[in-house]
């Protein structure tokens, strides 16, 4: 026999294989969307009673199922690798379409396209649609189109723009007389639009001036406190704003010309071909601003601040303007909205709006024109369409918002259609080379 | 000392030096990076700036641009367009703030970094075209409506970028993603944004830093070309002391901050205060390149 001690025995910890653990991570994800997702005789606040009424229920094997389907899948397409292996075959297809799509005449034809189809199709939607199309579509199409001018080309990180929206729309009130502080004439909306938009204009130059010369992080602190500033001035200036009540009776927009009246009304589609009137026209003065000294200016104060005011740009005065003339479009679509709605109260404001309007335009794509027109089309329309069809209840529509973001930054974060300079960026910033992130602090001190 | 004499190529009439360094002094906290620096940069040469490192070399760069305002001393600049010298800082207003950056580049002076900032994510056109067009009017609204002015304006800068890109041999990248090109392609680059802002006075930041033997070669052709063909005052930080020797007119030499030796490059080569600063004294203290 052996005199030496026992062996010890080598006590292995028993590793569960990965994809049991990945078949946990997504059981658990259907499980908490179950609960997320459900009430409990109207009390979805009481987590414990949902939970209980939630176990057992049929909803939550549908959501289990669904969990254990989606990770069959992956499993399987992890498996065979199918990922690399589908973009090696699409990659000539994908090729083509992009060739396709640089082509200027079909840029031109897609665009007419879609201006076509932005004219006539609403008129073949319900009432319901049409009413989603300009109340909240078209509202938030405009809003992030300006917002990318400060986001996506300046790269300012603006978390209080809604409170230009809210600047625009009092402004609105007010020249229509329904403010409690009357001007000696009334307006028609119109003539309000450039009054609202100047308005804007130096209300952005008021807040940036002071706080531009901040960077990153800290211009958007200085931003959400300007948005609180200008909510609790509209709750508590009440001889002025009407406090919390608001402000009703704002007209809808009128031509008053020779021989030609036109008044908009409570219908939806005069108001969906106003406002995709105002949003042509800015796209347009916008695309020439991208491609322009501007635009190109804004993209080296973005990249490397440093770099732009050493080669002569004056990277104050730009961050300024991309700031002003994002606020007075956003202030352009506040007296829209303030016609058409006819009512506002500053409750219509929530900085929660900004931050909606800040993932519009990251969902679609920073920096680009037709990603954030797409992205906020998309981001505010399906909700509805959802909703209509009760297959997602309006108080969860934040979650699914919250959840496609997720999703989005870790498998696209360019966006669903980027602009071909950030595209560059990131494709630059995965491999190492630059940094993608524009707010951060350079190392070479104060420009 | 060396004069105007020694300067070899433009016959501009000898209105002063084109950059006066008077005293400066630039402290952080109780680190003094500069002590009492003096540099003339006459008009038309090229002018080295050498030292081992945590000289203050960049410091004194930083220091000419706007990015630091140093404590004491005054920096004129008198660019062949102003009638008078640009007091950059201090002067006879005793403005001790110094001016910004961008006012710096509009005066006539443009820089190149140590580590290459160009903006990533556009192509090497755009890069230059940046920097052509910042002298321009074209506002935001001329640029929307697209106005004559703007349009004679882009057209302008277009030529001026393409004819930049031509002399610094990058037409066949202009296309190309800046930061995608290989590393002695982005310095020249970077050469070229800078000179697109038609500078009186090009500092150069370690242009050979990273480079190979043949892009070094390259680069002190482009060098001389710079200073030869278009007139352009070169003010050259390195440490390759072949390129500097080859090139330079006139070397200066920093060490802690202080300027220990000026000269012809030959001259400076063999200042015992120069050998003492590079090789060290021998003796206990045998790290003599460390930053204190």
């Amino acid at each position: 026999m052996n005199a030496g001690p026992p062996p010890v025995p080598v006590r292995r910890r028993r590793r569960v294989p990965p994809p049991l653990v990945r078949l946990a991570g997504w059981l658990a994800a259907g499980a908490l969307l179950t609960v997320l997702t459900s009430t409990a005789e109207g009390t979805p606040t009481d987590h414990l009673l949902v939970l209980r009424e939630a176990f057992g229920s049929t909803a939550l094997l549908w959501w289990l199922a669904a969990a254990g389907v989606l990770w069959a899948v992956l499993e399987v397409w992890r498996a065979r690798d199918a990922g690399p292996a589908l973009a090696r075959q699409t990659a000539g297809v994908r090729a083509g379409w992009q060739r396709i799509a640089e082509r200027p005449l079909n840029r031109r034809l897609f665009l007419l396209a879609a201006a076509v189809a932005a004219i006539v199709l609403p008129r073949f939607a319900g009432e319901f649609y049409q009413r989603v199309l300009v109340d909240q579509v078209a509202v938030f199409v405009l809003l992030a189109v300006g917002l990318n001018v400060v986001v996506g080309w300046a790269g300012l990180l603006d978390l209080g723009y809604v409170a230009f929206f809210a600047i625009g729309a009092y402004t609105c009130a007010f020249f229509t007389r329904a403010l409690p502080v009357k001007p000696p004439f009334a307006l028609n909306p119109f003539v309000i639009l450039p009054i609202a938009v100047a308005v804007c204009l130096v209300a952005g130059l008021l807040l940036g001036a002071p706080t531009l010369r901040l960077r990153g992080d800290y211009l958007a602190i200085v931003t959400l406190g300007f948005h609180e500033i200008v909510q609790l001035f509209l709750v508590n200036k009440d001889t002025w704003t009407g406090g919390n009540q608001g402000a009703g009776g704002i007209p809808h927009f009128s031509i008053h010309l020779d021989g030609v009246h036109y008044a908009w009304g409570l219908d939806s589609l005069p108001y969906w071909y106003l406002f995709i009137g105002m949003l042509a026209v800015v796209l347009f003065l916008f695309s020439r601003l991208e491609h322009s000294k501007v635009g190109r200016a804004w993209t080296a104060v973005r990249e490397d601040e440093v770099a732009a005011a050493a080669t002569g740009v004056p990277t104050v005065r730009y961050k300024l303007m991309a700031f002003a003339i994002g606020a007075s479009v956003s202030g352009l679509s506040g007296v829209l909205y303030a016609s058409r709605i006819g009512y506002i109260n500053p409750a219509s404001f929530p900085v929660v709006l900004s931050i909606s309007v800040l993932s519009y335009v990251i969902f679609g794509g920073m920096g680009s024109l037709i990603g954030v027109v797409v992205g906020a089309a998309l981001l505010t329309f399906l909700p509805a369409v959802f909703q209509e069809q009760e297959l997602v209840r309006q108080e969860d529509i934040p979650i699914w918002i919250g959840g496609i973001l997720v999703v989005m930054m870790i498998f696209r974060s360019q966006g669903l259609i980027p602009s071909r300079r950030r595209r560059r960026e990131l494709g630059l910033a995965a491999q190492g080379i630059a940094d993608a992130d524009a707010m951060s602090e350079s190392p070479e001190g104060r420009t | 000392m060396a004069t105007a004499a020694d300067a070899p190529h433009r016959g501009e009439p000898p209105a002063g030096p084109l950059l006066a360094v008077r005293g400066v002094t630039l402290r952080f906290g109780g680190l003094t990076s500069l002590n009492r620096v003096d540099l003339t940069a006459d008009r038309g040469e090229i002018l080295a700036v050498i030292g081992p490192n945590g000289a203050g070399k960049t410091s004194l760069f930083n220091c000419l641009t706007g990015v630091y305002t140093p404590q004491e001393g005054t920096i004129a600049f008198a660019p062949p367009t102003a009638e008078r010298p640009v007091h950059l800082v201090g002067g006879p207003a005793r403005r001790r703030r110094g001016r910004k950056p961008h006012v710096v580049n509009r005066a006539g002076i443009a820089r190149t970094f140590q580590n290459i900032r160009l903006f990533a994510a556009l192509s090497a056109y755009e890069n230059v075209k940046v920097a052509a067009e910042t002298r321009q009017r074209t506002g935001p609204v001329g640029a929307m409506l697209r106005l004559p002015h703007a349009r004679a304006n882009e057209r302008s800068s277009d030529a001026a970028t393409s004819a930049l890109l031509d002399f610094t041999g990058l037409l066949a990248v202009a296309d190309e993603t800046a930061s995608s090109l290989p590393y002695g392609v982005q310095r020249r680059l970077e050469i070229a944004r800078a000179l697109a802002t038609e500078p009186a006075l090009l500092l150069l930041d370690e242009p050979a830093a990273g480079t190979n033997p043949t892009e070094k070669r390259e680069l002190e052709q482009l060098i001389r070309r710079i200073n030869g063909d278009l007139g352009v005052t070169v003010l050259l930080i390195e440490h390759d002391m072949r390129l500097v020797m080859s090139v330079a007119d006139r070397v200066t030499v920093l060490n802690f901050g202080r300027v220990i030796a000026e000269g012809r490059p030959a001259e400076v080569q063999r200042d015992p205060a120069v050998v003492e600063a590079y090789l060290g004294t021998p003796g206990p203290d045998e790290g003599p390149e460390e930053e204190p």
